[in-house]
């Protein structure tokens, strides 16, 4: 080292060599993610193990051993030494009643309509970027209704029947649990602003009443309020003064779930800054002009996600009727068990895996929603 | 200024929803052109709906040959399913006018619960079902059963009042509606089924191998069932009573819907009588004077309803035994038209 | 704006008491008071009408009256002849039972599952995921009927059995196990675990004062352990061991009816709990997973290197750093969770089981007295809500950051 000889002085850079194999491509993810220590193995391994035990057999028996066609219980038993696998023949048969519920067939094209409507005002009001946001939602929260109800129900003005009445006792399946879900949410977003309102205001009576109220709701489970309202409401009301049981239930399903949209009102008004209620004081707007026009406007975009995880809640919630002898999507695929006709020992586990996917995609997309607008409300106010 | 809501929220809804309160039953059901009839949530050969949503059974027969006798159209009836906890408030709160669902007449439902029974249209007992592998023949042997039943029923105070009477520990799993309970014995849940004994048959059918199942001979109980109707109002009460009454007087009279045109010109004073053409008893309880006749005609006499929807010639296949008229040796005996 | 400080004599007019606030705010309670009490009085008047009109009785005289049904799983003695309030309290006691083994088996089932969802490991971390996802999307009552009605009816039936360990044993009538009898003198032992607790109070009181003192730590979890266990063991030695444990009797001979475990040997936990206790449990811890990951991810990333810094584990640094913060994120939602969880065990109608809501609904079909039932009903998990608040908000207070 000391006197050296020859110099070798290296003029340009050694050339890159690739990263080494166990860094990158699957290998190295797979190093990095799976195998990374012994523990990590282990882990790994009794994962995949978990994961095989439970989907496996559920691929078996809702896809390999399904039965997807037939028209009596004889299509859907196990074949000779073989495994039942899931009854969808059963599922297609039963499609309609399960959409509708007993509803007449040829009044069924007026559920329809009324989906349509939904869907058709429902997604340009649910995509931010669709304009008209204010004329859309006068129609969605006050003409929607309406005309949702004349059509669900039926028409008759004077003794000249435009559409025949439907009762509601003959409703059922997914159309019941859409209609306590829709109604509960929008009939319940009006008086939870108002309770929203109530809670944060200056007057103590109405603060304290609100309070009372919001904590009772929310104090008390769902199955309470509707044996409330279907046993002891008609105790009181008036003599004679009788109330359909759907509506019944909505009555007590909206009270509920209005407790809980005041409390979500209630996040978004605390989150606008107090200089918007200021600003618009100086402006000498009064109460009413101030919450409609700048703070209600602000804060109900903020709790759009709340909103939609309130709905996604009573929307699971909506099952519960079943307990109280109504027959939302659950309850009638629980009363098609007693069919004679279809009944194997895959009926049950085929009509409840049905009903888990029809909740499962409804509720996963609507999360799926809620997520996306809180990324994207989020961006303005991230500090 | 919040809750100011609620009672506009009520309001609105009673626009929609509120029928009138009229002073009687009868004028209510006149003024809305329908009888509302409180039937169970789905029993075989009592009331049970078809897959078109039409309902059929003894119970329901009851409440058509109601409408029968104050509209003369035995479809202007509507009915409400309703759950063994529901079907006395329903009555009480008058969003049914008639509970025709299978219901025990007990002392204390006919004197506390503001309700009158308007007769008995079936004549059951509680008895036992249990799988025949087990080699049971008697309820006596039952010791250290486990038994499933409805909750809130009679029936789940006789087993307890006689599996203790007899001094037999047993365990009770008792379920909230009627499918629930089969499907659990069914799985094995329990090894004894109580229930009436008419339900016992209406629900065996709905067992995957009916065939491996037994009623055994004990009845433990006495349950007459019959229609219900709100106390206070005796004038609903006389048609209820009545309906009941002519049916039963009309099969003791070889009355039957297929002869009843005939009969009406019968020399027979009762059947004059029954039938309307001699004197005016209909309008005594506020109905026409041909209102029996319309019953046997549209309905059908008792006979024809029990046969058509219990007897033996159906798949429940229950016997009349004790509930055949009094002249054949059972307890059926109307107080005659007169 | 008040007026009264300006000159009254300049504005009379302004003093238009319809422009004052205080007086405004004044009017409007009182139209709301108003409206409440003529709501409040339509409603209590058209109930006594109905009432009396019909002949109803009221009032709770009925609690003293005898039941008359029996009940599957009673934690006190309860038989046929007791009164409908025994029976209350019987559901009262097992509503409690559900929602405090529900929120134990949830909490810890929530917290593994949301440090699962941030591990390292690709599969675990998509494991947990798919399973919030799954679970917290499908109804809960869909859930239950999923345990009761298809797994818990597709075990052996009752002449049969699956074993675990030939202790425990699972068929269609429930999961059976050894029961533990308490002869005289077992209260000794009772004394003993009491006596071990309040002395592993005052080990820990002293052994973190003498940390702080002189820094020298004491194991304090193993002197504990160990003081759990050896106290009621010298007292059970001491006393004559006087517990036993009765095991269920599993006959194979005689009498189909005969067969299967006996009635009243051993110890039983029925399906009817289990399926409500599992789906309770299983679909909260969901919703606390989700708690759990939001409050981890709370926590400053500075907080991880500062502690691997300092040379702490991976394992400590979760323990003493990120989750004593992650709490105070955590606590309230927590909270809320463990409120739904009690008030969604009334569910438990819907499978038979005896909770508060089930048996209350057989005493107000038995008695028709439906007002006073849903009065209890709602009395009843309006307190155990208060109360749960009410000591969630102790925890709180206790957990929060400490502002110097």
């Amino acid at each position: 080292m000391s006197n050296a000889e020859t110099f070798h002085i290296r003029t340009d850079e050694a050339p890159r060599l690739p990263a080494p194999v166990s860094t990158t491509g699957l290998l190295g993810w797979m190093r990095k993610n799976l195998f990374s220590s012994v523990g990590n193995t282990i882990l790994t391994l009794i994962g995949i193990l978990i994961a095989y035990q439970l989907i496996m057999p559920f691929i078996q028996f809702a896809l390999i051993d399904a039965v997807w066609t037939g028209d009596s219980r004889e299509a859907c038993l196990a074949p000779e030494g073989g495994h039942a696998g899931a009854c969808w023949a059963y599922v297609i048969d039963y499609f309609p009643q399960f959409m509708y519920g007993r509803y007449p067939t040829e009044e069924i094209y007026r559920v329809d309509i009324v989906y349509a409507l939904f869907v058709l005002l429902l997604v340009p009001l649910a995509i931010p970027t669709v304009p008209y946001k204010t004329l859309n939602t006068i129609l969605f929260l006050f003409v929607f209704p309406v005309i949702a109800y004349f059509l669900l129900t039926g028409l008759v003005i004077g003794d000249t029947v435009i559409l025949p009445i439907v009762e509601t006792a003959v409703w059922g399946g997914l159309l019941v649990t859409l209609v306590i879900a829709v109604t509960g949410i929008v009939a319940s977003l009006p008086m939870g602003i108002l309770l929203a309102l109530g809670r944060r205001s200056d007057m103590p009576i109405v603060r304290l009443l609100s309070v009372i109220f919001i904590e009772f709701w929310r104090g008390v489970p769902l199955i309470t309020v509707l044996f409330m309202s279907s046993v002891m409401l008609p105790l009181f009301l008036e003599e004679g003064v009788t109330f359909d049981k759907l509506l019944r239930v909505l009555i007590g399903v909206t009270l509920f779930s209005a407790a809980y949209m005041a409390e979500v009102v209630r996040g978004g008004l605390q989150a606008i800054p107090k200089g918007q209620y200021e600003g618009a004081m100086a402006l000498g707007l009064r109460f009413w002009q101030m919450m409609g026009l700048i703070v209600l406007p602000q804060a109900l975009k903020l709790v759009i996600p709340g909103i939609v995880n309130t709905f996604i809640g009573l929307f699971k919630d909506t099952t519960l009727v079943l307990i109280i002898g109504m027959f939302d999507l659950l309850g009638q695929i629980q009363s098609s068990f007693s069919d004679p006709n279809w009944s194997t020992p895959t009926q049950g586990h085929t009509g409840y895996l049905f009903a888990a996917l029809v909740f499962w995609v409804f509720c996963f997309g609507m999360s799926r929603y809620s997520f996306f607008m809180e990324n994207l409300l989020n961006t303005g106010h991230k500090r | 200024m919040t809750k100011k809501i609620l009672p506009i929220v009520l309001g609105a809804a009673l626009g929609v929803a509120a029928t009138a309160a009229n002073a009687t039953t009868l004028e209510d059901v006149k003024a809305k052109g329908f009888i509302q009839c409180g039937v169970s949530q789905g029993l075989p050969g009592f009331s049970n709906p078809d897959a078109q949503g039409n309902w059929a059974g003894l119970d329901v027969d009851f409440c058509r040959a109601m409408a029968a006798a104050v509209f003369a159209d035995d479809t202007m009836v509507k009915f409400t399913p309703l759950s063994a906890k529901e079907r006395f408030t329903a009555l009480q709160s008058g969003e049914i006018d008639v509970l025709s669902r299978n219901t025990t007449w007990t002392m204390s439902r006919d004197t506390q619960l503001g309700l009158n029974f308007a007769g008995v249209n079936y004549y059951d007992g509680q008895g036992f079902m249990v799988r025949k592998e087990l080699g049971v023949s008697s309820a006596l042997e039952l010791s250290g059963a486990s038994v499933c039943t409805n909750t809130g029923t009679t029936t789940e105070l006789n087993v307890a009042d006689y599996f203790r009477a007899n001094n037999m520990p047993y365990e009770i799993v008792a379920f909230e509606k009627a499918d629930e309970v089969v499907a659990a014995y069914d799985a094995g849940r329990c090894d004894v089924y109580t229930t009436d004994a008419s339900g016992l048959y209406a629900q065996r059918l709905k067992l995957t191998n009916p065939g491996d199942h037994a009623v055994l001979p004990e009845i433990i109980s006495k349950e007459p069932l019959g229609p219900v109707v709100r106390q206070g109002d005796d004038e609903w009460f006389n048609i209820a009573k009545w309906t009941l009454n002519a049916m039963i007087n009309a099969e003791e009279l070889g009355v039957t819907s297929a002869n009843v045109d005939e009969m009406k010109s019968s020399d027979n004073p009762s059947v004059k009588r029954l039938l309307g053409a001699e004197g005016a008893f209909g309008e005594a309880i506020g109905v026409s004077n041909d209102w029996a006749y319309n019953i046997v005609k549209l309905v059908g006499n008792y006979g024809e309803s029990f046969d058509a929807n219990v007897g033996p010639e159906t798949p429940l296949g229950i016997a009349r035994g004790v509930n055949a008229l009094w002249s054949d040796g059972g307890v059926l005996y109307a107080p005659p038209v007169r | 704006m008040s007026v009264q400080e300006q000159d009254t004599a300049v504005q009379p007019q302004r003093a238009s008491l319809l422009n004052d606030p205080k007086v405004r705010g004044l009017f409007y309670q009182t139209v709301l008071v108003l409206a409440l009490v003529w709501f409040g009085w339509t409603i209590v008047s058209n109930t006594l009408a109905n009432l009396e009109r019909q002949n109803i009785a009221s009032g709770f005289g009925f609690l003293e009256t005898t039941a008359g049904f029996g009940i599957i799983q009673a934690l006190v003695d309860y038989s046929e002849t007791s009164s409908y309030g025994t029976a209350l309290l019987v559901g009262f006691f097992n509503t409690l039972l559900v929602a405090a083994i529900g929120i134990i088996l949830a909490t810890i089932i929530g917290f593994v599952l949301g440090v699962a969802r941030l591990s390292n490991n690709w599969v675990i971390s998509k494991l947990a995921y798919c399973y919030v996802e799954l679970v917290r999307n499908v109804p809960l009552l869909l859930q239950i009927f999923f345990w009761y009605f298809a797994v818990l009816r597709a075990v052996p039936g009752k002449r049969d059995k699956w074993s675990f360990f030939d202790t425990f044993h699972l068929n269609i009538a429930g999961l059976r196990g050894p029961r533990p009898v308490f002869e005289e003198g077992a209260g000794f032992i009772g004394y003993a675990i009491i006596l071990a607790l309040v002395a592993i109070v005052f080990i820990a009181r002293w052994a973190s004062k003498r940390q702080a003192a002189t820094g020298q730590q004491f194991p304090v979890f193993w002197t504990g352990l160990g003081l759990l266990i050896g106290l009621p063991f010298i007292a059970y030695l001491a006393a004559g061991m006087p517990v036993y444990f009765d095991y269920p009797i599993f006959v194979e001979t005689g009498p189909m009816l005969r067969r299967g475990f006996t009635l009243g040997t051993g110890f039983n936990v029925i399906p009817e709990f289990l399926a409500l206790t599992l789906a309770l449990s299983l679909y909260t811890a969901s919703f606390i997973a989700e708690i759990v990951r939001a409050g981890i991810q709370a926590v400053n990333r500075g907080q991880t290197e500062a502690s691997h810094a300092l040379g702490l584990r991976s394992g400590p640094t979760l323990r003493l750093v990120i989750i004593p913060q992650a709490m105070r994120v955590i606590i309230p939602p927590l909270t809320s969770q463990y409120l739904n969880l009690t008030k969604n065990s009334s569910l438990a109608v819907a499978i038979a089981f005896p909770d508060l809501v089930s048996v209350g609904g057989t005493v107000l079909n038995q008695t028709g007295q439906a007002i006073e039932i849903i009065a209890i009903w709602m009395a009843v998990y309006l307190s155990l809500s208060l109360i749960t608040s009410a000591f969630m908000n102790w925890y709180n207070q206790r957990m929060a950051l400490v502002e110097r």
